[in-house]
């Protein structure tokens, strides 16, 4: 059953077809059958699970049920769940069980979704591979020996191995669209400011975006309107009425006007990515959407920007992992200034360590100007140019990454190609616009191939409608990996 | 030998906490004196996923500082984080701001004793008012050789004021300091409780020969929390920076310490290991945006200022500059002489003064009360006034009236007057019966006077004034003993 939409579980728990303790202990069989191959989950929540689908099933019968109530969910180890051990992917917080909820898991609760469990990502949401977790890597369900992409690449594999039907993420630079690309499933990252980030661990706090996995882009819709709404205990929640991210899913594309950037079609991007791609584009266009070609002359800027701002805050965002606290601490060291060093080194791994290093260095005295001062100036260049482009077109399409899922290790030794494997997607979280990845093919060995979209500034329900037309068009979304 | 003539600078960073209900980014409470860590939340101990959000309260304070010194109130300001590591500093950055602060420029006239019973009148400029978030305790005292850490005062809403470097002695910073102490106490913005340390103060001093154009290398002074100790710290610096110099030596920049028990100052940490804090902008809080619509109401509900009311006071009652000053040191004073004034009548404005800055002030000081809190109410003492001014009582028996004020043996001047039979003896018939016996009864004293001893006269006065019990009016007294010896 929960391979179904959303709209057809809903259904069937209305009609007592099915219920949500059953729904749940699905859940819990696949992810106890599977996960020792693919390693999505850091923690799975069976107690608590039952609890709630306990829970789910009374207030359907009570008729108070939402379109989410006794829906299977999955988080990403970002969010801060009560009672609930919350890693971040970390040594770090290996053992931190978080006293309070996030804002979005509040949410989810409040909306009966059932949370089965807690899923591996990249440590402190640092990576485009997932193979940055202190819980070993996540595997791609349509090839194990292949990344599912990160950093939240936990859900993402977790919902192509049709462990949960929904699942949450984060987006800094790309960590929703990506791993979506790489495993063949919906993903959405909204405009920043749309879901609000109390809760969920800081990485690079002015880029971070909570968004939502799901096999489809109608269920992806149903997710994020769960999700949104403004929240006070957040700073830079934007002060919106939550939204019914579903209006748009029925609107015809026909009038609509897609933008190419021509950078995002040079050189760079794969030949079996390019042929998934221009093929949905030519769907595209058969659905009764025009494409235009579009400019985004300091897009290539994207990466050295994103890799001095988000090492930057991250830097600070860190410092709070001191082992003074909570988290991990060194057994032994012999002052203040070595337990710091100590536990510090410990509980953080090379990439995190790698991240606060830039950091600290671009944010030092001396240097601010020239790195940090200049990357938030090209960041308002970039933020320009799409605000110039969307002039032109109502959604701008291209691939999501220009490659798809590589081999776990194939990358390690060389962070920076590991970097430009993020080169369209960043440019959107440094401008703050929605970006949704959707399934648009396979490429060589059977991978999935992701295209992306990226909507103006609150497009998000029109994002979603486009992917949802292409969806009823195409079936690409609807297959699964071989068991 | 020939000696340098020093000018001293000095300039002063006020860490004023301010009188909010919660903590500048959280809801926890600021109270003082709870146990360690019950006012901490998830924000205050920096759980991961938790986020500052600006406490509007602190911001309105800091408005209100800034409209009190003439200061601009930036119309946006930024948030930063200062990085470093310390147990006590929960986040490992303070939020504070940086590059643009909430209140810019300002200034503060105050009166500086000049050390011969005058005062003169001196202006101090203000750089800026930024607001910040106060770090908790560490206690090394009580845990066997390990720290303990109290995170109920992090987050706690301080408006750091810092001042032009224009102060040239510690007399001055002090003035300074009580004028700055008075002005956050009067617009409530701070409690102004130093042993609680709501008001703590950085002095940084320099010296420099007089005539030099460029500052002396500066050392900062950290932590003075009574002006007292500001007075010595600042004192011993100067004396040990003269002294250093004109030893051959020269002052390296740094950070000390003052240690009341010995008097001394000593270096903290010098420059060379100065943190590099690497100041940008939090990424978690929005520019403080201040429209003029909300200045503008602050603006509407300001008490009227002390600088204001002193004028006054000295426009429409005729005080000096130093009683307008002394009677606007806080609220409650002015408040006090005010309601004083207004039942006493303007004429008697001056006398209020004496009283409440003389008499009540010297007893209420004694028994450790505040003037809120005073025995003698306001209209009791306009009552004691009046009938100085009438005449009904002298100053010597209004001095006896007051005491019997304060120890509640009256409900009034008058009633007290009438129950003990104060009034003053103006009868010319009474005091001369009165003067008549003291004659009589004092043979020696009157021949003294008459062989030309003038003291003998005074004598002759006390006596009559003891024999009236202190009640006949002495200005007559004088007179018509002259009259009769005369």
């Amino acid at each position: 059953m929960i391979d179904s939409s959303l709209k057809d579980i809903a259904a069937a728990l209305r009609a007592k077809r099915v219920s949500a303790v059953e729904l749940a202990t699905e859940s819990l069989a696949r992810i106890e059958a599977g996960n020792g191959r693919i390693n999505a989950f850091v923690t799975t929540c069976r107690d608590s699970a039952l609890q709630a689908a306990a829970e789910a099933d009374a207030r359907i019968a009570a008729g108070t049920a939402g379109p989410l109530t006794g829906i299977p969910l999955a988080h990403k180890d970002v969010f801060c769940t009560e009672g609930v051990l919350t890693t971040c992917g970390s040594k770090m917080l290996s053992n931190f069980v978080s006293p309070y909820d996030a804002h979005v898991v509040t949410l989810l609760k409040q909306a009966g979704a059932v949370m089965v469990g807690k899923t591996n990502m990249d440590e402190f949401a640092m990576g485009s591979s997932n193979e940055n977790s202190h819980f070993g890597p996540t595997r791609n369900p349509w090839n194990l020996d292949c990344v599912p992409g990160g950093s939240s690449g936990g859900s993402a594999a977790a919902i192509a191995a049709r462990m949960v039907p929904i699942a949450t993420g984060t987006d800094t630079g790309g960590s929703v669209r990506q791993p979506a690309s790489f495993c063949g499933v919906t993903g959405i990252k909204p405009t920043y400011g749309t879901v609000s980030r109390y809760g969920m661990i800081a990485y690079a706090s002015s880029l971070d975006q909570g968004g939502a996995f799901a096999r489809s882009a109608e269920d992806c819709a149903l997710l994020l309107s769960a999700m949104t709404g403004h929240d006070p205990r957040d700073s830079t929640s934007l002060e919106r009425e939550a939204e019914d991210y579903s209006r748009d899913l029925a609107k015809p594309l026909a009038g609509l006007r897609i933008g190419l950037p021509k950078e995002f079609f040079a050189d760079g991007m794969d030949d079996d990515v390019r042929a998934s791609v221009e093929a949905a584009l030519a769907e595209y266009r058969k659905l009764g959407a025009t494409t235009v070609e579009v400019s985004l002359p300091n897009a290539r800027l994207a990466i050295p920007a994103y890799y001095v701002i988000a090492p930057a805050e991250a830097s600070s965002n860190l410092s709070r992992f001191d082992g003074v606290r909570y988290g991990h601490r060194a057994a032994e060291y012999t002052d203040l200034n070595d337990m710091y060093c100590k536990s510090r080194a410990q509980g953080f791994g090379a990439e995190v360590k790698r991240r606060i290093l830039v950091g600290t260095y671009v944010l030092s005295h001396g240097y601010y100007d020239a790195y940090y001062i200049k990357a938030q100036k090209l960041r308002r260049l970039i933020a320009n140019d799409f605000a110039a482009a969307f002039q032109q077109c109502d959604v701008i399409a291209g691939p999501t990454a220009p490659t798809t899922a590589f081999g776990i290790g194939a990358k390690t030794d060389d962070p920076v190609q590991m970097y430009l494997g993020d080169i369209y997607t960043v440019a959107v979280n440094l401008a703050g616009l929605p970006g949704l990845s959707h399934p648009a093919g396979f490429g060589k060995g059977g991978l999935p191939v992701g295209l992306q979209l990226i909507g103006n500034y609150f497009g998000e329900a029109r994002l979603l409608g486009v992917a949802h037309q292409f969806q009823q068009a195409t079936d690409w979304h609807a297959r699964a990996p071989q068991a | 030998m020939s000696r340098t003539d020093w000018e001293v600078v000095i300039g002063l960073e006020v860490h004023s906490q301010l009188n909010t209900q919660s903590k500048i980014f959280s809801g926890a409470s600021i109270a003082f004196g709870a146990e360690p860590n019950v006012q901490a939340c998830a924000v205050d101990i920096a759980l991961p996923g938790v986020l500052p959000v600006l406490n509007k309260g602190a911001v309105e304070r800091a408005i209100r500082f800034g409209l009190a010194v003439g200061a601009t109130v930036s119309p946006k300001s930024i948030f930063a984080r200062k990085n470093y590591f310390y147990p006590d500093l929960p986040k490992g950055y303070q939020i504070s701001q940086y590059e643009l602060p909430v209140v810019q420029g300002g200034h503060l006239d105050l009166l500086v004793p000049d050390g011969k019973g005058g005062h003169y009148e001196k202006r101090v400029n203000l750089t800026r008012a930024h607001l910040e978030e106060d770090a908790g305790k560490s206690l090394h005292e009580d845990f066997h050789g390990m720290t303990g850490i109290d995170l109920n005062r992090a987050g706690t809403p301080l408006l750091e004021i810092v001042s032009e470097p224009d102060m040239r002695s510690s007399a001055e910073a002090v003035a300074y300091a009580k004028a700055l102490h008075a002005l956050v106490r009067w617009i409530d913005i701070c409690d102004g409780n130093m042993q609680e340390g709501s008001f703590r103060c950085d002095a940084n001093v320099s010296v420099r020969p007089r005539g030099q154009a460029e500052f002396g290398t500066r050392r900062e002074i950290k932590n003075l929390n009574s002006f007292r100790f500001l007075q010595q710290a600042i004192d011993y610096e100067i004396q040990w920076q003269i002294d250093l110099i004109e030893d051959g030596g020269k002052v390296q920049q740094a950070t000390v310490l003052f240690d009341p028990d010995t008097g001394e100052t000593r270096a903290m940490r010098s420059k060379e290991d100065a943190h590099d804090y690497r100041y940008f902008p939090d990424p978690d809080l929005l520019p403080l945006v201040i429209g003029a619509d909300w200045i503008d109401r602050v603006k509407g509900e300001m008490p009227e200022l002390p600088a204001a009311l002193s004028a006054r006071f000295q426009g429409e009652y005729g005080l000096s500059a130093y009683d307008a000053t002394t009677l606007t040191a806080s609220r409650e004073t002015a408040q006090f002489y005010v309601d004083a004034v207004a039942s006493a009548g303007a004429a008697s404005a001056k006398t209020c003064a004496n009283w409440v800055m003389g008499d009540l002030a010297a007893r209420l000081n004694k028994a450790e009360l505040d003037i809120t809190a005073s025995p003698v109410s306001a209209t009791q003492l306009a009552g004691l006034v009046a009938r100085i001014a009438d005449n009904t009582i002298s100053n010597a028996i209004a001095k006896r009236v007051f005491e019997a004020l304060w120890n509640k043996e009256g409900e009034s001047a008058d009633a007290i007057i009438e129950a003990q039979g104060l009034k003053q003896v103006t009868d010319t018939g009474a005091i001369e019966a009165i003067i008549d016996e003291v004659l009589a009864a004092n043979q020696k004293s009157v021949e003294e006077f008459r062989a030309g001893k003038e003291k003998a006269f005074n004598a002759l006065v006390g006596q009559c004034m003891k024999a009236s019990k202190g009640k006949a009016n002495p200005a007559q007294v004088n007179e018509l003993l002259k009259k009769k010896l005369g």
